[in-house]
């Protein structure tokens, strides 16, 4: 309450000549208060929107860009007022904030531009009043959360790229966890897939009742039990592929143990362990019955389609996620069913030949009621026990229907959660060609000044004016700046490349194309850095220079002092600022040795060495 | 078999009055049904106590302020209080937020009592108007008044030892604890004493209005200190 503070500032001090007769030393003089203007309005111009206020109100919050003196640097003498250029929709806000000492935070703007204006009128975010304050964050976590996603994204890739020493066992791990890197990994996943979907036909098959042969009497027999060869050559074959799926994987996992304790390799394990088990197990009637139980766990195989189907684990993530809400359920429906099926019990307890028999035997009626199934088995016959059925319906459907929506709520975020993460790697992709080309867009027009010979120091006003085509007064600057950076460099004009005749270029060149192309983009490179771009364009050059080398050639031959001026080189690295590794040759003083140096690189230091050459 | 009778007829019977209480809550809900007499009269009481503040011309010529000071004030008092009274609970908000190392509530539950003359339990803007302007323009003889007023707790026109501690102990209480060097236990009482020898003259074990303004008028201090929040607004 700042504001009112000052309001009251007066009151209070007024009140303490209510203390003046007590006082027993005298009381220290008053500060000196300079005359006090009186109050006067100001006017504050933001884009054109003219708000105007109190001086006082303003002056509520001292360290803050409109009530300390830091205003005068936006005041416009000619007009009299305070000239803003940003958004007047957010200095409402702003304003009000002085006005009734609340921030609010408008619904409909982006929570970024809200707190830019805030950090520019040197507000803190912390005074965002109770209100909206709630609100305000959680807008701002999400857009953190969905900023980080962004990053993730970004620096994960569409698959790291794996250093050339990776052993055999990152390699298939690798494959086995994104298949679409490979052919070979691609291959494997479809197979497995597609043995999974036949294993468990073949389960499923089994069961049904074929015709005999024989036609004999009505006796029908399952498959299984007609063809038993096919359909034990069929399940060893499945098990055979998943044990080998699963031994792979066991070797190629980077932490064994936390591979075998992930859901996973257990639901792998269960899938085959029946087989082995019944393989061992001799055939004794006695243990072939439970023998008969494990074959149940052969269905487990289809959870093994859940590496193959994203929605299978966004589902089980869900259901995970929600397990607090289906505790709650359960434990609501448990409390429900052992009220009901003991009133039941002992209302239809007199009926004679009733179903009734026990409260455990009520449990079922009161489940198959609640959740409206109704089987019509075991029905009440008497009047209390019709009302009480007709209560634990109706309350069945209500205890039942209120988790629902948390758990459909809880997916759906989850579900759209994935979805936006895919689209904005896809999007991703083309979004950041885009900006390539945009980049490449400005340097290409570097070099066109250039080749026009816009460099040309001796250009007259016309040739000039012909080259300036239509360059904006920032892009002359930039590319005066960029001129000058050349020129900063000691240059002869063919002091390196002097013999730069086609035969020796030619050779040098598909070792200097090497550099010279990534030199070109070198400099693109560097106003790449200058733009802030980090990127590697190293793999960039190395194809094109394979694709391109009369280009570079020409590029060469033609602006061979331009070329050669950017080729100039480290030598000097005294002279060049110092932004690259100390490591690189700076001691070399022949830019032959450098450039050979450059180019027997690895493509990884392309890059640097470019930048180095450009400098 | 009479048993099993009664248990059954008992559940009926209990199942009946279930359903019965349950119909009834729920015409209740709907609002078909009042229990018990809930009183619409409730809603009115939330209505706001709205002031409006006499003519500036008028208050103008009342106190000791210029018109444009009087704007002042009241553009801070009606963003403050919308309502156009303050009540105590808001003063002693404020002298809190002041002094904030002490319990100065007592101290403004006083200052409240002196601020409100006509004794409504709020505050408005004339009342305001009026102690500040006592307060900051009055004459001596004026200040002294008021500070009597407020030291009168009972408004009796006589100011007891009993009244005195009080006072001098709200102050006290305004200070908090943490004071350097740490005040004893009875400093208020002693402090008392001191003004009571000072002020009361006849040894009544009382202090008349006459005899407070003659004492401070012949204190230098006092009279000293009374110009010092001469120029606040």
């Amino acid at each position: 309450m700042a504001a009112g503070l000052a309001t009251w500032l007066p009151f209070a001090r007024a009140a303490a000549v209510g203390w003046l007769p007590l006082a027993q030393q005298p009381l220290p003089p008053a500060p000196g208060v300079k005359a006090s203007r009186g109050d006067e309005v100001l006017v504050v111009n933001v884009s054109g929107r003219r708000f105007e206020t109190w001086k006082n109100t303003l002056d509520r919050y001292p360290d803050t860009l409109l009530g300390s003196s830091e205003k005068e640097f936006f005041y416009d003498a000619d007009s009299g007022e305070y000239f803003f250029d940003r958004d007047p929709d957010m200095f409402r806000h702003v304003l009000n904030f002085y006005r009734t000492g609340r921030l609010h935070c408008p619904r409909q703007e982006c929570i970024q531009a809200f707190d830019e204006e805030l950090a520019f009128y040197g507000l803190v975010p912390e005074l965002v009043g109770d209100c909206c304050l709630e609100e305000y964050r959680d807008r701002k976590k999400e857009n953190a959360e969905r900023l980080a996603e962004d990053e993730e994204a970004e620096q994960a890739g569409d698959g790291p790229a794996l250093p050339a020493g990776s052993s055999l066992r990152q390699r298939l791990w690798r494959a086995f966890e994104n298949p679409h890197t490979s052919t070979a990994a691609l291959v494997f996943y479809y197979v497995t897939g597609f043995f999974i979907a036949v294993s468990v036909i073949a389960n499923v098959v089994e069961t049904i009742p074929c015709r005999g042969s024989a036609r004999r009497s009505s006796r029908e027999q399952p498959c299984g039990e007609r063809f038993p060869q096919a359909f034990f050559c069929m399940d060893t074959a499945c098990v055979l592929i998943f044990t080998g799926e699963y031994l792979l994987r066991l070797f190629a996992a980077p932490s064994r143990c936390r591979f075998l304790r992930s859901v996973m390799s257990l639901i792998d394990v269960v899938a085959i362990l029946p087989y082995y088990i019944g393989l061992l197990v001799p055939k004794n009637d006695d243990v072939s019955g439970a023998f008969v139980t494990l074959r149940v766990f052969r269905v487990f195989r289809i959870f093994k389609f859940s590496r193959h189907s994203q929605g299978l684990r966004i589902l089980g993530y869900t259901l995970k996620s929600c397990a607090s809400e289906l505790g709650f359920l359960l434990f609501s429906l448990t409390m429900a069913i052992i009220i009901f099926a003991t009133v039941m019990f002992y209302a239809e307890k007199g009926t004679n030949k009733t179903n009734f028999t026990s409260i455990p035997a009520a449990f079922w009626y009161t489940i198959v009621t609640m959740t409206t199934l109704g089987y019509g088995d075991m029905v009440p016959s008497t009047i209390a026990g019709k009302i009480f059925g007709s209560i634990c319906s109706l309350s069945g459907v209500l205890v039942i229907a209120l988790p629902v929506p948390v758990i459909v709520s809880n997916f759906s975020r989850i579900y759209h959660q994935n979805q936006r993460a895919d689209k904005r790697r896809a999007q991703q992709k083309v979004r950041l060609a885009r900006i390539r080309l945009a980049k490449s867009g400005t340097t290409n027009a570097f070099l066109q000044y250039k080749q026009n010979g816009g460099l040309e120091d001796s250009g007259s006003g016309e040739e000039q004016a012909l080259c300036v085509r239509n360059r904006s007064a920032f892009e002359q600057q930039h590319h005066h700046l960029l001129h000058c950076l050349e020129k900063t460099t000691p240059v002869g004009p063919g002091s390196l490349l002097s013999s730069c005749c086609p035969r020796r270029a030619k050779r040098r060149a598909i070792r200097l194309a090497n550099s010279t192309a990534s030199v070109s983009r070198g400099s693109m490179q560097e106003l790449d850095m200058l733009a802030g771009l980090r990127r590697s364009h190293a793999p960039q050059s190395r194809s094109s220079l394979n694709a391109k080398p009369h280009d570079s050639l020409d590029l060469n031959c033609d602006s061979r002092d331009f070329v050669a001026a950017i080729i100039s080189i480290p030598t000097p690295p005294a002279n060049t600022p110092d932004e690259s590794q100390p490591s690189s040759p700076g001691g070399g003083g022949r830019a032959g040795s450098t450039l050979r140096n450059s180019s027997l690189g690895t493509p990884c230091l392309f890059p640097e060495t470019v930048k180095i050459s450009s400098l | 078999m009479l048993t099993l009778e009664w248990e059954s007829e008992g559940l009926q019977t209990v199942g009946i009055v279930v359903i019965i209480c349950a119909s009834l809550k729920l015409l209740h809900l709907l609002g078909l049904i009042d229990f018990s007499e809930d009183s619409v009269e409730d809603e009115l009481e939330m209505a706001t106590v709205r002031h409006r503040p006499e003519a500036l011309e008028l208050l103008e010529a009342q106190s000791k302020f210029t018109k444009k000071e009087l704007q002042i004030l009241y553009r801070g008092f009606k963003n403050e209080c919308p309502s156009g009274v303050v009540n105590e609970e808001t003063f002693k908000e404020i002298y809190s937020q002041f002094f904030p190392q002490g319990d100065s509530t007592t101290y403004a539950h006083f200052l409240f009592n002196a601020f409100d003359t006509d004794h409504n339990g709020a505050v408005s803007f004339e009342d305001f108007i009026k102690g500040l302007s006592i307060l900051l323009r009055g004459t001596v003889q004026e200040k002294l008044n008021w500070a009597f007023n407020l030291y009168d707790i009972n408004k009796d026109g006589y100011i007891t030892k009993e009244e005195m501690l009080d006072i001098m102990k709200a102050i006290y209480d305004m200070m908090g604890k943490c004071t350097y060097p740490v005040l004893k236990e009875d400093a208020p009482r002693q402090h008392v004493e001191t003004f009571f020898q000072k002020m009361d003259k006849n040894k009544d074990g009382v202090v008349t209005i006459d005899e407070f303004i003659e004492s401070c008028q012949k204190d230098e201090n006092i009279m000293r200190s009374m110009q010092l929040f001469e120029n606040v607004i």
